[in-house]
């Protein structure tokens, strides 16, 4: 923390007052209300029935929902490792090299985060559709065999919703990391150059290093993303086909409002706030450690 | 120092990758602007018909109350509780910063369930307060923490002068800080502006009503039941895409900072 700041003013709490009113009702409030709920097996309307840890436990031992978390962690493939190693060399390359058109790039690739994700999932949808862009782009490679319905194709529909995240999360990683790497001074890349190191070994000795701090924002960002997805399946596949593409946000949204197991739904989402919490926390730990 | 054929193999990877960026943007442009099946209307009139058959003029119209308010009242409510949190200090900070911080990290889908049950019993769901209230809480978890950053760097000296020469805190606040706040303000409205805008969730647990769907749910809905042709469905995207487009290219720095400084929100 900053130096302690101002004497004591106990005018602060009515400064805080509104802030914390909105906050406690509408988020504080409701989480614990979810932690209650998810102790009971209740199906929204008649008197919910004690159920204690059986959610929880659900969680794990349930066929349905131990997919719905192995997809999410599939899906962290597509929306933070993928995107970390493209943005990598995406960066290194704009920062080593002076491009021209910088800026427009930069415009360009970090675009797909302001579209409304209702609005890319009804764009790529067109893209995978039977009669869509991918397919005939394929077909004029002479690929027709590889040609399929990909959000309905029980294989592929999974890495298709992935690779959409690819698509999104790729462009703030780059930006992210590029900014991290400008900070770099360049009596570093001097001296390795002096050492004989090549473009290789200057990568993986100067410029990785130097941008840990930049890769652990990038994580978690990506990494909540993708564990968060939710508005891209409802409107792409609804989890389907069949259960293929099912995730632990669109669960809670299906089980409370679907099937009526209103219990389960805030299991899951007490479980993913968990999550979140702790892969927040521990990337955050590693960047603290760095600047401290 | 770079050799020719590596200076023209880096413009190479990097217009394929702007290409693959732009592709989806393309496509949907592409077919908004193509003839349509139905009506036989082309190029812009596809986006009059799309505004008149997906009432895309009505669910634009909530979107615009919904942001303004969350962004209003979510960016007023920041501002004071990050001053109070930058400039004061006071028992129980700490612990009511780490509170606040909770809900930056916390997922929307994990309280809007209790909330919809709870707001159902009070008769309160299918409101604009249950669409936006929700919202300003998300929202001023991150304000809180953004203002206060910002606070915690500014000036003391001025503040201290001001209080020396009998400044209320009221004061100091609105005319002394503020006026120097106004790129730290600005960012704060246009991810607040985008966040509200572009949420899918809450509104659609949230609301049942057609006359309180917001723009993103409303394209959601036409996806379903509108199912001769896509020229209609791309015109209707390009409408609930484009006023934070729009944002984004004339404020495009407020965006890269915000997201990358302190969007742990998202």
């Amino acid at each position: 923390m900053a130096a302690p700041p101002g004497e004591p003013r106990r005018v602060a709490y009515l400064y805080l007052l509104p802030a914390f009113a909105v906050y406690a009702v509408f988020l504080l409030y409701p989480i614990g209300r979810a932690v209650q709920i998810s102790l009971y097996d209740w199906d929204g309307l008649s008197l919910g029935t004690w159920a204690g840890l059986d959610n929880y436990v659900a969680i794990v031992a349930d066929e349905g929902l131990r997919a719905a978390f192995g997809h999410a962690l599939v899906l962290i493939v597509f929306y933070a490792a993928a995107p970390l190693v493209i943005g990598l060399a995406l960066a290194a390359i704009l920062n080593h090299a002076k491009v021209r058109g910088l800026g427009f790039f930069r415009t360009v690739v970090f675009l797909p985060q302001v579209i409304a994700m209702v609005v890319v999932a009804v764009a790529w949808r067109r893209v995978y559709a039977p009669d869509g862009s991918l397919n005939a782009l394929l077909g004029a490679l002479g690929l027709d065999a590889l040609t399929r319905g990909w959000l309905g194709d029980y294989t592929f529909a999974l890495p298709a919703v992935g690779v959409v995240g690819t698509w999104f999360e790729t462009g703030l990683v780059t930006v992210l990391l590029l900014a991290g790497m400008s900070r770099i001074p360049l009596s570093l890349y001097e001296a390795a150059r002096l050492d004989g190191a090549g473009a290789v070994r200057e990568f993986f000795a100067v410029t990785l290093p130097s941008v840990r701090a930049e890769i652990a924002v990038a994580l978690t960002l990506t990494v909540i993303a993708a564990l968060r997805t939710f508005d891209l399946v409802y409107v792409t596949t609804r989890g389907g086909p069949g259960d293929s593409t099912s995730v632990p946000s669109y669960e809670v949204y299906h089980r409370a409002f679907g099937l009526g197991q209103v219990g389960s739904a805030a299991a899951i989402g007490v479980t993913l706030t968990v999550v979140i919490f702790v892969i927040s926390f521990g990337i955050n730990r590693f960047a603290d450690r760095r600047t401290s | 120092m770079i050799s020719r054929g590596e200076r023209a193999a880096n413009y190479i990877i990097l217009s394929l990758f702007a290409a693959f960026a732009l592709y989806p943007v393309v496509v949907i442009l592409a077919a908004a602007l193509g003839p349509a099946r139905r009506g036989g209307t082309a190029g812009l009139a596809n986006f009059a018909a799309a505004w008149e058959i997906g009432r895309f003029g009505s669910y634009l119209r909530t979107s615009l109350a919904v942001s303004v308010f969350v962004v209003v009242v979510s960016v007023v409510l920041s501002i004071m509780s990050g001053y109070a949190f930058g400039t004061m200090r006071f028992r129980g900070r700490s612990l009511l910063f780490y509170l606040f911080m909770l809900g930056i990290m916390m997922p929307s889908e994990a309280v809007a369930v209790p909330l919809y049950f709870d707001l159902r019993s009070l008769g309160l769901i299918d409101t604009f307060w249950s669409i936006s209230l929700p919202q300003v809480a998300l929202s001023v978890a991150f304000g809180t923490f953004w203002m206060r950053a910002y606070f915690l760097a500014s000036n003391r000296a001025i503040v201290e002068a001001a209080r020396i020469d009998g400044a209320s805190s009221w004061r100091i606040l609105w005319q002394v800080l503020l006026p120097a706040a106004r790129p730290a303000v600005v960012t704060l409205t246009v991810l607040v502006f985008m966040w509200t805008w572009n949420e899918f969730l809450i509104p659609l647990i949230m609301v049942t009503s057609e006359s309180l769907r917001t723009a993103p749910l409303g394209l959601a809905f036409f996806q379903g039941q509108y199912t001769s042709g896509f020229t209609l469905l791309a015109a209707g995207s390009v409408i609930v895409a484009t006023p934070v487009v729009i944002f984004y290219l004339f404020l495009q720095r407020h965006f890269v900072r915000g997201l990358l400084q302190g969007a742990v929100r998202e």
